[in-house]
Order: C-alpha cells, then sequence, then structure tokens
C-alpha cells in the first residue's frame, strides 16, 4: 500500500513535527536511541541543534530562549530525566515554562543494565508528583497527533510535557552481547 | 566572621562587595540589557539595585544562571544579556562553560561573584575556595575573554568593554561575606511575565 511505503519513521516525525512548530533550538544530551534524530537536526539548518554536558543545563537555555521569544525542546534519556526534579520543580514548573522534552526510555522492555531498569522507575512517579502532563509514545500510527498536539497544549497552556519514546516505538537498544 | 575567602597569593584581586558591584553594573546599563540573576544574595542584590523590567530573577536551580542568560542571548541576538552568578553556583554547572564557548554567542556577559563561602546557608566553604581558580577554568573551558576584576573601577572597565565585544566575556569579582542587600519578591509567575515584557516579547493583558 503506497501510504504504507511513504509512511514517516518516529524520527522524522519528529523533526518534521518540530519544524511544523516553529522549534529551533533542540540543545540534547545524546542517547543510542536518539542518533538518527539527532544525526538529521544537525544536517538540517532550521535547526539550532547542540549537546550540553547536562540535561539541566539544557532546561535553563529553552527557558531562557522560551523568555527571549525563541521555541526549543531537549532531547535526552531516562537516567538524563532523573536528573531534573530540581530543576523541573523550582523554575519550569512555577513559572509556568512550556518545557518540551524528547525523553528516550532505557529500562524496561529488554534492558540489560539493572541501574537503568531502577532509574526508569523514578520517572513518572517524578512526573505525576509535579502534575506535569506527559505521555509515552508506543505506537507509529499515533506518534504525530500526539506529538504535534503535545506541543501546541504546553505553548498555549504554559506548561511543560513529557514525551516518553518508548522502545515499542523506537526499537529501543539491543541487548549488549 | 572570618569567612575563608580566597586569598590564594597569586592574585592582586581587591576583595569588593557584591551590592556595590551590582550597582555599579546596573547604572551602566542604557539600551535595555537582560541580567539574570542567580539564586540567593546574586538576584537579592540585583532586585535591591532596582527593579528593571529586563531583569530576571532565578528562585530555584541552582547554577542555571548562565544557561539561562544563553537561552536569552540565544533567542535575541541583538540585545545584550548579562548573567550574574555565585562561585557556589557555579561549581554545581561548570560544565556550561564549555557550551557557552563552544556556541560562543556574542551578546552574552558573565559575571561571577566569588567568595569562596556558600554565605546564605551559614558562610560554609565551597570545595573550590582554597584551591580553584574560576577565571582560570573558564579560560581551560575556552572562554579565552576572562579575567579577574582587580577594583571596582577595572569592573566597570571591563563590563564597558564586555558590551562592545563580539563574543562571550566573563569577568570574576573577589566579594566579601556579606549576604544580600533586599529580598526579591518571590512570585516566580509575574517575574516570568514581566521579564518577557521586558524583552518586548509580550505585551501586557
Amino acid at each position: 500500500m503506497a501510504a504504507a511505503e511513504t509512511a514517516q519513521s518516529w524520527h522524522e516525525i519528529v523533526l518534521n513535527t518540530l519544524k511544523r512548530n516553529d522549534i529551533r533550538l533542540v540543545p540534547y544530551v545524546p542517547d543510542r536511541v536518539l542518533t538518527p534524530l539527532i544525526k538529521n537536526l544537525h544536517a538540517d539548518s532550521f535547526f539550532n541543534v547542540f549537546p550540553t554536558a547536562r540535561e539541566e543545563e539544557a532546561v535553563g537555555i529553552v527557558s531562557g530562549a522560551w523568555m527571549g521569544g525563541m521555541r526549543g525542546a531537549m532531547l535526552m534519556q531516562t537516567s538524563g530525566f532523573a536528573t531534573l526534579a530540581n530543576v523541573l520543580a523550582s523554575l519550569v514548573v512555577p513559572s509556568q515554562i512550556p518545557l518540551i522534552m524528547f525523553v528516550s526510555e532505557r529500562g524496561t522492555l529488554g534492558e540489560f543494565n539493572l541501574g537503568q531498569s531502577l532509574v526508569c522507575r523514578t520517572m513518572r512517579p517524578v512526573l505525576d508528583s509535579l502534575a506535569m502532563e506527559h505521555h509515552t509514545c508506543t505506537r507509529l500510527d499515533e506518534f504525530e497527533f500526539v506529538t504535534d498536539r503535545s506541543i501546541k497544549q504546553a505553548i498555549t497552556t504554559q506548561a511543560p510535557v513529557a514525551l516518553i519514546l518508548s522502545p515499542l516505538l523506537t526499537g529501543g537498544k539491543a541487548f549488549d552481547k | 566572621m572570618s569567612a575563608p575567602m580566597n586569598t590564594s597569593p597569586d592574585r592582586n584581586t581587591k576583595v569588593m562587595n557584591r551590592f556595590d558591584l551590582t550597582s555599579r553594573l546596573v547604572t551602566r546599563l542604557k539600551n535595555e540589557e537582560a541580567v539574570v540573576g542567580g539564586i540567593g544574595n546574586t538576584n537579592f542584590d540585583l532586585w535591591a539595585a532596582g527593579h528593571r523590567p529586563q531583569n530576571f530573577y532565578m528562585l530555584g536551580s541552582m547554577g542555571l544562571a548562565f544557561p539561562i542568560a544563553l537561552g536569552v542571548a540565544l533567542a535575541q541576538p541583538t540585545r545584550r544579556v548579562i548573567a550574574l552568578e555565585g562561585d557556589g553556583s557555579l561549581l554545581m554547572q561548570l560544565g556550561c562553560l564549555s557550551t557557552i564557548a563552544t556556541l560562543a554567542p556574542k551578546n552574552l556577559t558573565m559575571v561571577v561573584m566569588d567568595n569562596g563561602i556558600y554565605q546564605i546557608t551559614g558562610s560554609q566553604p565551597t570545595p573550590a575556595a582554597a584551591t580553584a581558580d574560576l577565571v582560570a577554568i573558564a579560560i581551560a573551558s575556552g572562554l579565552s575573554n576572562s579575567s579577574w576584576a582587580a577594583d571596582e573601577e577595572d569592573f566597570e572597565r571591563l563590563i564597558e568593554q564586555s558590551l562592545l565585544t563580539d563574543g562571550p566575556t566573563l569577568i570574576g569579582v573577589r566579594i566579601d561575606d556579606k549576604p544580600g542587600t533586599g529580598t526579591t519578591r518571590r512570585d516566580p509567575v509575574q517575574i516570568r511575565e514581566r521579564f518577557m515584557h521586558g524583552l518586548g516579547v509580550r505585551q501586557p493583558l
């Protein structure tokens, strides 16, 4: 079927949806699963995309840019999210900043590292404790809808959102040999 | 009390006062420059120096004054952005110096207020107080335009110079152990909204 043949991959959907919503600034701390997305963002001059030393730093940069009138989103993996409770609770949520986060989900559905699987369990309780919007994205056919609507809702309601990219969507990271 | 301030012999920099330096800085701002004040005393003294619509006061998120200012600088490349940060705060986020050096925004000035102590929590010495040189760390991170201010006049000169320079500047100042002069009104939504008005991003209702 032609439609299926031309279907976008998950990372093409992220890139195109960011662009459609005029989100230009994309700081990240890398993850293996995010590699094709990061590569394609770097290759597209629409985006200002760069690595930061810590995820917290990326939150600060996106928050400052938002206040200065430029939209941003950040990319990280689960263990990176686990470093963010303080900045979410003391800057993003109380200041009503529409921080858009893409979190590549490690620690589930075939995790091989016990540390990763434990840190993964802290993510949703932190999001829930701050009443932050979050969605676990598992299906390619829903992904553009979820991403586009979530970005628009974050901006119009001035509230952060976390889009958790499940291995069911991305394929995840394969077991180490 | 005899706080263990930075006293390494290789420094001939004068010990100055945060509020005095912040006031001198604010007086020189004529072009609606954005100023981001780090957590605690740094933003208390910015508040005390006289509120401006282009001021942002951090209430938490220790260590993020420079990253927030970097974001503002990237969003508004024609506006000068100044960030005020404490030494203890910067120690929490030293990696941001490399990020800023790599992106090299043309419009960012960073000031590190260094008293070697966590004044607000009881003046305990920072782990760097007796050993590390934050300006040397900045230079080694790639911020070649970094220097200690020798005294108040030198600080004013370095600020003036940074406002005309096409690249990021970092200025270290040794300060005393005095607490902040005022207390910022802790209203994060209003602080953020007023800042956005001040930067021309939004109009008041």
